[in-house]
């Protein structure tokens, strides 16, 4: 597993330019342009089962999707940030892309560190350390449970039939 | 029951007597904005919207505006396939290309009124709290379930306020102000909140507001609110929207905030956001000199008709400087209308500008002002993230209208107080 370690406010620009917004929906459209302007070794050597660390309000500016799109697609497992921008935090419910809101977990992360997460137990352990990420509210867990917003929604809609 | 704006709102929208921040609300919205991403919003949902229809014609509001004229053959299918689902399920609020930017549309069209709820799949949809409305971004997968169920989950916010105090002095603008404000909080300062306005904002017009609303997101917050006055109903008085069609809801004057500030608008000088972040601010007087070779005035940002007449009274029988490209993006067609007939736009063009269709130009940096690589545009616009006009190694300074307009002339970065009376 790699991790890939990003400082604070990666923006939607950086993660996936604007310019592609209204030409790649989808995903095999969408991965090679993945970090584009900050990181272009991102998109070539990203493996299934990576991590993204970040710092601060990851995922600010446009509500545009791509970006969890992307990084789901190409398999990162979860990003873990000191904070997260706040329509990049709901697309990621959307999307079933693991968001882990973990500080202490960034800062202490130092480059070979091995990363481990226990999503039953809610932990992330780096190096030596182990820290705890809190619970996500029910009302969200139900959305995650049913494989994104989506099918949650299709199982809305035919309850609502009944 | 002591309320913020945002814990009141969402408690009516909830059908609680009161909520707190962190607890999570279901909420039915008034309108759900899409713009040209509603193409691919609808063509996630084909199968459910043939089986169920859009939970109600009236909720989705979609306005083209991206990338307007389509500027290849994938945008212009993409329009098609918005008009053919607005044909099929009769939506009911539909502005095709030349409306103008969607954001300006759903205030000036009167669909964002005080005290309602709207949400949309644009990041800058908190604009709508200049009219005193609650109003969001959300992704496209949102857009798509709201437009079959109408219903999604909110969590309620913490709230921030923001006391405005005093007078602004000449040349400095509401621009200015949030752009001061966003360097002082961060880009992620707001992050998650409610941020309320409150202070000297009589001051301030619905434009004005406009202004400083639509960047409430650059500093993270989940929507941006001034509180109904009498400049709020007079500006819907004046675009035909009665008094008896809203309720203001308003904060009360004791409710509990995460964070309050206060800022001494006499204190605040002219400003520009440098590359590549919306919280690096500087004082212009410091990068005075910096060479431009495009100045954008105009967008959902600083594209009304109040945005113009600053910058035309600058630019009033002046010539751009001959390295710099002008473009003027009104924001929306009846911006454009009234411009044209206060004579705004013939000193453009006699300045030696260029009018672009009213919509999102080269702001999101997908086509009619792209830049190359080197250059450097100062805008009016809201983000001048790397890469944003097209172009990552190009450069974007964010200011307001009347730096913008002195800076064209000068083909440098100047300060607006330098205007000659």
């Amino acid at each position: 597993m790699t991790v890939w370690k990003y400082g604070d406010n990666i923006n939607t620009d950086m993660l996936f330019p604007g310019k592609y917004t209204y030409t790649c929906n989808t995903a095999e459209e969408i991965k090679p342009h993945l970090l584009e302007d900050l990181d272009p070794s991102f998109a070539k050597n990203v493996k299934e089962g990576d991590v993204i660390f970040a710092g601060k309000n990851f995922g600010c500016g446009s509500s545009r999707e791509q970006p969890v799109l992307g990084l789901r697609a190409v398999g990162i497992i979860a990003v873990v940030a000191e904070s997260f921008a706040r329509i990049f935090y709901r697309s990621s419910i959307n999307q079933g892309l693991l968001l882990i809101e973990c500080p202490e977990a960034v800062r202490s992360y130092k480059v070979g560190d091995q990363v481990w997460l226990n999503i039953v137990k809610g932990t992330i352990s780096v190096g030596s350390s182990t820290f705890s990420f809190p619970r996500l509210p029910n009302e969200i867990l139900a959305i995650r449970d049913a494989g994104g917003l989506l099918p949650y929604t299709r199982q809305k809609l035919q309850q609502r039939k009944i | 029951m002591i309320m913020t704006f945002a814990e009141k709102i969402l408690a009516k929208y909830a059908g609680e007597k009161k909520v707190e921040p962190g607890q999570i609300v279901t909420v039915k919205p008034d309108h759900l904005l899409m713009h040209d991403n509603a193409a691919p919003i609808i063509s996630k949902i084909k199968p459910e919207l043939q089986q169920y229809g859009v939970f109600k014609r009236s909720l989705p509001v979609i306005v083209l505006d991206h990338v307007i004229p389509a500027a290849g053959e994938k945008n212009a299918l993409q329009h098609k396939q918005i008009r053919e689902f607005v044909r099929t399920y009769k939506i009911k609020y539909f502005f095709d290309v030349g409306y103008g930017v969607c954001h300006q549309i759903i205030v000036e069209k009167g669909l964002a009124l005080p005290g309602t709820l709207l949400l949309g799949s644009d990041s800058h949809t908190c604009s709508y709290g200049a009219v005193g409305a609650f109003s969001s971004g959300i992704d496209r997968t949102e857009a798509a379930a709201l437009l079959l169920i109408g219903e999604t989950w909110l969590k309620v916010p913490e709230s921030i306020k923001i006391t405005l105090k005093g007078q602004l002095h000449r040349w400095v603008t509401a621009k200015d102000v949030i752009l001061s404000i966003i360097g002082d909080v961060s880009a992620s300062g707001a992050d998650y909140c409610s941020v309320e306005f409150h202070g000297a904002i009589a001051r301030f017009s619905v434009d004005e507001r406009f202004t400083m609303a639509n960047m409430g997101v650059e500093m993270g917050a989940k929507n941006a609110v001034f509180p109904v006055d009498n400049v709020t109903m007079q500006y819907l008085t004046s675009i035909g929207v009665s008094k008896l069609k809203y309720k203001p809801l308003n904060p009360d004057v004791d409710a509990i905030y995460e964070k309050e500030l206060t800022y001494s608008l006499s204190e605040i000088e002219p400003v520009v956001a440098v590359p590549h972040s919306v919280d690096k601010i500087k004082p212009v007087r410091e990068v005075t000199g910096v060479e431009i070779q495009q100045c954008l005035l105009g967008t959902c940002t600083n594209g009304r008709v109040s945005d113009f007449e600053i910058a035309a009274k600058i630019l009033k029988g002046k010539k751009v400087h001959r390295n710099v490209r002008l473009l003027i993006l009104p924001s929306s067609r009846s911006v454009y209308l009234e411009s044209l007939k206060k004579g705004l736009i013939s000193i453009f063009l006699e300045a030696g500008g260029t009018i672009l269709p009213p919509g999102c130009g080269p702001c999101l940096g997908a086509h009619q002002g792209v830049l190359a690589p080197g250059e450097r545009c100062l805008s009016t616009s809201n983000r001048n993230f790397k890469g944003r006009m097209g172009c990552s190694e190009a450069e974007i300074y964010l200011a307001s209208p009347a730096t913008v307009a002195l800076s064209a002339i000068n083909g440098k970065i100047t300060d607006p107080r330098k205007v000659k009376r």
